[in-house]
């Protein structure tokens, strides 16, 4: 450094010289003597600091205590993921399994990334994306692909939205393309689920696509001494992946009345409330309440109200390794009360139909890479005058489903699945899955 | 009514500028050290229990409201919260948190060139295990230090006393440190997970076999196989082994070549003895490493 300065200043004069007067040279060998003499004093402090640093006690190693200043014989390492403007990764989950149900997704598997026909399926590949957008936002993407049974592939845009980062107040806004904050596992993506397949409850009163739509979401921490989230969205609430409201290919029988937005009274809104509890230093309980209000497409001037609680429990040993042993408690339980319109040409009346039921799946994560899951489903409602057509998503059904994951890595997982399932629609069915799961790239971290 | 104002505000000013500042640390033994720093200048606390593996902590709701009281974060900063931290920041809506993170002034060791998951669970900023060697433990407290003063100017002086006394406890137990572990230049040790570079940098020792096969891999049957006959083949007869990870795997290798297992931790709290603080934890595996090896 001091060398080369040394030459920049040496050559300078060299190169004026030719028509410089003597005074400019002196001025400049003044300098240069100015400078040196400051360099000096600089060694010597730095020398002070030094030795002010090390004499205190004879230490055999320097204390470099300031942060070691970069220099051009280091290494520059470009790979890191910090330094990417964003995470960027693709998951994908490949089924096979059996059942003696033929029809596996018509009948059985109603969710839309469930295991979809016997023999092989591939029914979520995902391309997550998310990062800083500016010091306001975070932006985040998910973009799904699947393959039908005629192995055609399905894109969908699963969620896209902006979400603040610095809003006062411990609010936080949102807007895009999301899953709407309706109970627990609807928020989740299918590689997050502890079973194969969406709960029944899930996909008779949210969709077999879950609650998404397109909106906006303000979410407000509640200054409480434990954690306390309200939630309030609003959303179109038109299309299949708002099934029980403006979805004119749900309507039991009535013929759809594509009714659009009349006034801002015609949105879908869904609050929710949830908070947080500590039991001791080990386990956490989580608690939550949501609806789900808006009109559908039954008739002209008819309404669908959903309510939902849910509940989490989870201990996790104290010297956990890898996250194991653990044991976890989830359950959903949700009420939807559908206004169906009446409809003469199809000789239907008005009614309200109203459909229940739960799902609750304890998970043992017995030993590192292992979990044992086991989960007990059943959903009803009351009579309705269409349900011999409507059978398949109003009729009696429970489903018992134990299960068993290995987890090599955080990144990867195989999962076994058996259901015993018996509706009203099929009688008895039994199925096996198997499933892989595969993440390649930065993941976001997933929230409790 | 305008004075009225003014004189509120100022007593609040003033109220705020008393109270204690809320730090929450992302590990336990960032926590030790932020409160050596602040003294009782600050409430400070630490999400990871000692006991656990830091690379897969829960990110549970409540520590998303510690994070949204807390004034300042003091954070590794090389990728090991990267599991939970993330979702918890996410969560606090915080703008206001002045965030500390002590990776930036450390040279880390084991930086990949190329990242490459086959070869295990490498952390793409390089080994975040740093402060097992007390030097960066010094380097953490400046910078906490540095950062507390940023956030509270009016106890900067408390800070530099209370940094410089820090300091000088490092630098007056490292003379005895070193002549512990003095006999034992060069020496390998076996470890469970690839923790251990900067502490066995710091004082002389080969800490680079481990019971993984691969960072974070769990261990087979054939792989400690190949572990114990190594260890065989190299006399070697310390097998270090933190709180969290599988005893049982430590103590039928040890018992296979006749070597001693010797609980260590990266956390103050996280093996009896080691709960006083950073300096003691240091002093804890010095001194279990030292006479492990004199066995």
């Amino acid at each position: 450094m001091k060398i080369i300065l040394l030459c920049i200043l040496l050559a300078l004069p060299a190169g004026v010289s030719m028509g410089a007067e003597d005074s400019e040279l002196d001025a400049l060998k003044k300098m240069m003597l100015q400078m040196q003499q400051q360099m000096q004093q600089m060694q010597e402090k730095i020398q002070q600091l030094e030795s002010a640093h090390t004499n205190a006690p004879p230490v055999a190693a320097p204390v470099p205590v300031a942060l070691p200043a970069w220099t051009p014989s280091q290494p520059i390492t470009v790979a890191r993921s910090g330094n990417a403007y964003m995470n960027m990764s693709f998951d994908a989950l490949v089924n096979a399994g059996w059942s003696t149900e033929r029809n596996v997704n018509s009948v059985l598997n109603l969710g839309d990334h469930d295991p979809s026909q016997r023999g092989f399926s591939l029914r979520n590949a995902e391309i997550a994306l998310d990062g800083a957008v500016d010091p306001y936002l975070k932006g985040f993407a998910n973009i799904v692909l699947k393959l039908d049974n005629n192995n055609e592939t399905e894109v969908e845009l699963e969620e896209a939205y902006g979400q603040t980062t610095s809003l006062p107040f411990n609010l936080q806004l949102k807007a895009g393309q999301f899953f709407a904050a309706f109970g627990r596992q609807n928020q989740q993506h299918p590689h997050a689920w502890a079973f194969v397949d969406e709960p029944l409850i899930m996909n008779r009163v949210l969709g077999g696509d879950g609650l998404r739509n397109v909106g906006t979401q303000l979410s407000w921490l509640v200054p409480t001494p434990w954690y306390t989230e309200a939630t309030l969205g609003v959303f179109n609430g038109g299309g299949g992946t708002t099934f029980s409201f403006r979805d004119t290919g749900n309507t039991y029988g009535r013929t759809p009345v594509d009714r659009g937005l009349s006034g801002p009274g015609d949105l879908l809104f869904v609050p929710r409330l949830a908070s947080s509890f500590d039991i001791g230093d080990t386990q956490t309980l989580v608690l939550g309440a949501s609806g789900a209000f808006g009109p559908n497409d039954s008739g002209s001037n008819t309404w669908t109200q959903i309510y939902g609680v849910d509940a989490y429990w989870k201990w996790k040993s104290p010297e956990a390794n890898g996250g194991f042993p653990f044991v976890s408690w989830q359950t959903e339980a949700m009420l939807r009360r559908y206004d169906a319109g009446a409809d003469a040409t199809v000789s239907l009346p008005a009614e309200t139909l109203e459909d229940w039921g739960f799902y609750s799946q304890v998970l043992y994560g017995f030993h590192l890479g292992w979990v044992a899951g086991l989960r007990g489903e059943f959903v009803s409602g009351n009579a309705g005058v269409n349900d011999t057509n409507d059978v398949l998503l109003r009729g009696d059904r429970f489903r018992v489903s134990p299960n068993l994951t290995w987890f090599p890595t955080e990144f990867s997982k195989l999962r076994l699945q058996y259901n015993y399932d018996h509706g009203q629609a099929f009688g008895d069915a039994h199925s096996v899955w198997l499933q892989l799961e595969f993440l390649l790239g930065a993941h976001a971290a997933h929230k409790f | 009514m305008k004075t009225t104002i003014v004189a509120l505000l100022l007593t609040l000013a003033g109220l705020s500028a008393q109270a204690k500042l809320n730090v929450v640390a992302t590990t336990p033994e960032l926590a030790a050290i932020a409160r050596a720093v602040a003294g009782d200048r600050a409430d400070v606390v630490s999400l990871a229990k000692p006991t656990e593996d830091p690379h897969f902590v829960d990110p549970k709701p409540s520590f998303v409201v510690k994070l949204a009281r807390a004034n300042v974060l003091v954070e590794g900063g090389a990728e090991l919260e990267i599991g939970w931290l993330p979702p918890l920041l996410e969560g606090a809506r915080n703008p206001n948190l002045i965030r500390i993170a002590i990776a930036p002034g450390i040279q880390l060791r084991e930086v990949p060139t190329a990242l490459d998951r086959s070869k295990g669970d490498v952390h793409a900023m390089g080994n975040p295990h740093y402060m097992t060697d007390p030097i960066n433990g010094q380097i953490a407290a400046q910078r906490i230090a540095d950062g507390l003063a940023q956030r509270d100017t009016a106890g900067a002086e408390t800070y530099r006393a209370n940094l410089a006394k820090f300091n000088a406890r490092i630098e007056a137990k490292m003379v005895e440190w070193k002549k512990l572990l003095a006999p034992f230049a060069g020496k390998q040790v076996v470890a469970y997970h690839n923790a251990w570079p900067y502490f066995g940098e710091r004082f002389g020792l080969k800490i680079d076999l481990f019971l993984e096969p691969k960072p974070g891999i769990p261990p087979t049957p054939a792989s400690l196989a190949e572990v114990i006959t190594k260890m065989k083949a190299e006399h070697l007869h310390v097998v270090i082994v933190e709180p969290y990870q599988n005893r049982k795997t430590a103590d039928t290798v040890a018992a296979e070549t006749g070597a001693v297992v010797v609980p260590v931790t990266q956390y103050p709290g996280g093996v009896k003895g080691t709960e006083g603080g950073y300096v003691e934890l240091i002093d804890y595996l010095v001194n279990a490493i030292a006479k492990g090896l004199a066995q």
